[in-house]
């Protein structure tokens, strides 16, 4: 299929965009080493303190903050993605000209995430967690398939991560500025997604509701795959069902968006 | 006496172009106020982070809660000054890749000033108020026998963490004319340095806290200082008055700041064209 | 003669560091800017022209203070300008053809207003300039506009307003008219006319457009690979590199090549004949000519560009080095 290879074409463009920021990247290790070392101080003082917190053990907080550090850029946890682009664009009126390619909107803006996910997965995610897996005990599974396992489940990640800043950028269609949407973006991603504290330690309700939404998907699913804390076919079936239920829903932002700009006339 | 004029001179610009930034964000109402707003959920959100974690125990690292927002409450309060005043540093390596950092320096005011102000937000009270909010709650929550040193020694830490954590923007300015896309790594810094001092200094490794202490004084203006208010024992073996030196590390920090600024802007290059 | 911005073999050294496989990178220098002398009196307007990356723009920013030279000595009204760069300042008046400096989101006079107080100009001087500025770079209709929202060409009369303000005894072009459109051109020519004769101000522009010079320069310099190349009248620009204009004659009919010494017939397509003569001659006295031996429809005199120029002026070198 001759569309199979334009996306792919988009992907490795949106994987050497970011490949050519080094001095970018080294920066972005160092911060997420440091962050990560100042959260697993804090976790193994908080796991001292009430062991099995979460359903994990030590070693598995410690994995877990690693992980978090690891999916930081990677999973765009704060914004700074694809919906950087759309957003600019969208204010700029050069969306218009998007509209008219012969590719699909959504799709092509898709590629080009996965394409830097990939990056930032492979630039800026290894090197810190592969730092914590030197200096802190972590519970590393040693079977491949566990392995294998994360990587689908990182895979649906990217793309419930895509689907949910894609729907914010849209917005700015109607919003005009994109300052407000970014910002929501970052907090909801911040404290949703459990990169601060782990979902499975939410009290209450509070951990019932943020464990049902789509911020589950994108680090809290990973890691209990990674660590066997959960089946991974019920974890993907989360995932995807967000995954199709963020997407389907940003095709009908896409399409009202697109009457919208047609309506205005460019 | 040439030093203070090019101060004043410094702080004058500075409040000439923090006004045109005021001015230009006034002129997108909308999104002033939802900037305003999210950024006061942001930074609340971040409180209710520990509050999460006291959820599940009763103390971290044998720090209770009206402690550790006592820790909390000056780490974020003395970083959101800094924030405020310098923040936007982060910007200088885009202004130098664009070009448009040669225009400030045609301008008759210090560079530094210009820089700092540039981007100056409004929206940047919310980190301030939300530190003051969680510092006050604490105040009145710890169990202190106060004396007049520990009741002066709390503005004195809030204002020496704030020109630490300025020190540190500038220095990251500085590191940025030499690697303008590294600007991430003073958030490892910023960002970083603030998030640990709001956790006691038991709760890290004895080598790390002496690192952080010495290499990056900003442990000393915070944790030293906060152990004395809350009679506890200082992280490191260090003598009774040394709660008071704050203002004396800010001020070599800040002297340390000016020379790598310094430094950097003799080094700057421009450019292409 | 007073010398007002003076350059003794004046001279910027980059380090270039340019990646030559995945991890290994080769350290090398360029020599931007290479001993270059010239002083400039006050009052003079000075054309400062060469291609791209020539060290143009690297010799302005070493002038107003932005970069430190390497060696030789540099004075701007007796001004070391990396030395005391905010001194400078209040003397000197820039303006970056692709930069602005003014407030995107703000009205036009706003940033007036700043300038007014960043430069600390006295409130009848400020209000003074501002009025001549507004009425001659036509800009009345402009102040109370978000600056975004204007076109290039009200851009940069307004940049240009901005960098007068504060009375500069020397103002730097870089590119002023680079994208504008004709009526604007003109203007901002206008203006930097009327500024260098009333004021006295002096002026140093570069630029890629040939007709600036024309217009506003009786002296240009010409810089490439950080050399001097050339310093003189435009006119002796034009001999040495003997350069030639382009006379563009559409004639009734086809017609066999037209014979009109010393211009010479280039290029023939339908009744469309192109001739090139010399840039010292006349061209009133060809088309006068022409006119009369031929029957003619229309036609129109091309410059020559900076490039051509340059390039012939290179050729015309190697020639006397070889012979």
């Amino acid at each position: 299929m001759g569309s199979w290879r334009l996306y792919a074409a988009v992907a490795a463009g949106g994987f050497r965009r970011y490949a050519t920021y080094r001095a970018a990247t080294f920066a972005g290790v160092f911060t997420n080493t440091v962050f990560g070392v100042i959260l697993v101080y804090t976790y193994l003082a908080l796991w001292d303190e009430k062991p099995h917190l979460g359903g994990y053990d030590q070693a598995q907080a410690v994995t877990y903050v690693w992980l978090g550090q690891c999916l930081y850029s990677t999973l765009a946890i704060q914004g700074g993605g694809a919906e950087k682009d759309v957003i600019e664009r969208i204010r700029t009126g050069e969306i218009a000209v998007d509209l008219y390619r012969p590719a699909d909107l959504q799709l092509w803006w898709l590629a080009s995430d996965l394409g830097r996910s990939l990056f930032q997965l492979i630039g800026r995610g290894v090197i810190p967690f592969a730092f914590g897996a030197l200096f802190f005990p972590m519970a590393l599974p040693t079977d491949a398939t566990s392995w294998l396992a994360l990587l689908v489940a990182l895979l649906l990640a990217m793309v419930v991560s895509f689907g949910i800043r894609y729907l914010a950028a849209l917005s700015v269609f109607w919003l005009m500025d994109g300052m407000g949407i970014m910002q929501a973006v970052m907090i909801t991603g911040v404290f949703c997604s459990g990169i601060v504290f782990p979902l499975n330690a939410f009290p209450g309700v509070l951990g019932d509701i943020v464990r049902a939404l789509p911020w589950a998907a994108q680090l809290q699913m990973p890691a209990d795959v990674l660590m066997g804390e959960t089946d991974p076919l019920g974890a993907y079936a989360f995932q995807a069902t967000w995954a199709v239920v963020l997407l389907a829903a940003g095709r009908l932002l896409q399409s009202a968006a697109t009457r919208r700009v047609v309506v205005q006339g460019g | 006496m040439a030093e203070t004029s090019r101060l004043g001179e410094g702080v004058r610009a500075y409040r000439l172009i923090a006004g045109m930034w005021i001015r230009s964000a006034m002129t997108y109402r909308t999104s002033f106020v939802v900037t305003m707003c999210a950024n006061l959920v942001m930074t609340g959100l971040d409180f209710v982070g520990i509050l999460l974690m006291f959820s599940q125990v009763d103390s971290l690292g044998g720090w209770g809660l009206p402690e550790i927002a006592f820790l909390y409450g000056l780490s974020v309060t003395a970083f959101g000054i800094a924030d405020l005043v310098l923040g936007s540093m982060d910007v200088l390596g885009s202004r130098i890749r664009d070009g448009s950092f040669d225009i400030l320096l045609v301008r008759p005011a210090p560079v530094l000033a210009q820089i700092g102000a540039d981007r100056f937000a409004v929206r940047r009270l919310g980190r301030i108020t939300q530190g003051t909010v969680v510092l006050g709650w604490a105040l009145t929550s710890v169990e202190v026998d106060w004396s007049a040193a520990k009741v002066l020694l709390v503005p004195l830490m809030v204002v020496s963490s704030a020109a630490i954590f300025c020190a540190v923007f500038v220095a990251g300015a500085a590191f940025q004319i030499f690697a303008q896309d590294a600007s991430e790594v003073q958030n490892a810094f910023t960002y970083g340095g603030t998030t640990l001092l709001q956790y006691p200094p038991t709760v890290f490794g004895k080598d790390f806290v002496r690192g952080v202490t010495f290499v990056l004084p900003l442990a000393f203006v915070n944790w030293v200082p906060a152990s004395y208010v809350l009679g506890r024992p200082y992280p490191l073996e260090l003598p009774g008055w040394a709660a008071f030196t704050p203002p004396l590390v800010a001020v070599a920090c800040a002297a340390l700041a000016g020379l790598a600024w310094r430094a950097g802007l003799g080094s700057y290059r421009s450019t292409g064209s | 003669m007073d010398a007002f911005i003076e350059l003794d073999r004046v001279e910027k050294v980059f380090d270039v560091r340019k990646k030559t496989g995945f991890l290994k990178r080769e350290r090398r220098q360029v020599r931007a800017v290479d001993s270059i002398s010239f002083t400039v009196a006050r009052g003079e307007m000075v054309g400062y022209i060469g291609p791209n990356g020539a060290g143009k723009s690297t010799t302005i920013k070493m002038l107003t203070g932005i970069l430190t030279p390497s060696g030789g000595r540099l004075r701007v009204a007796g001004i070391d300008p990396s030395r005391e760069r905010t001194r400078l300042a209040h003397r000197i008046g820039v303006v970056f053809g692709q930069r602005t400096t003014l407030w995107w989101d703000l009205p036009l006079i706003d940033s007036y207003r700043l300038m007014h107080r960043m430069y600390r100009i006295p409130d009848a001087r400020y209000r003074e300039n501002l009025d001549r500025c507004v009425e001659l770079l036509e800009l009345v209709d402009l102040l109370d506009v978000p600056v975004r929202q204007l076109s290039l060409g009200q851009r940069m009369r307004g940049d240009i307003a901005a960098a007068l303000l504060h009375d500069p005894e020397v103002l730097y072009l870089d590119e002023p008219t680079i994208g504008l459109d004709v009526i604007s051109k003109a203007k901002v020519r206008g203006f930097l006319r009327e500024l260098n004769t009333e004021r006295g101000t002096t002026v140093l522009l570069t630029t890629h457009d040939l007709q600036d010079i024309e217009q506003l320069c009786s002296r240009v310099m010409v810089i490439d690979h950080g050399r001097l190349m050339y310093d003189g009248p435009l006119a002796g620009l034009h001999e040495v590199g003997e350069s030639e204009r382009t006379l563009v004659v559409d004639l009734e009919r086809e017609l066999p090549p037209i014979v009109a010494a010393p211009a010479r017939v280039v290029r023939v397509e339908g009744p469309r004949q192109w001739l090139a003569f010399p840039a010292s001659e006349s061209a009133a006295a060809l088309v006068a000519r022409v006119a009369a031996e031929y029957p003619l429809v229309d036609l129109s005199v091309r410059e020559p560009d900076i490039e051509a120029v340059i390039a012939k002026m290179y050729a015309g070198e190697a020639e006397k080095a070889v012979s």
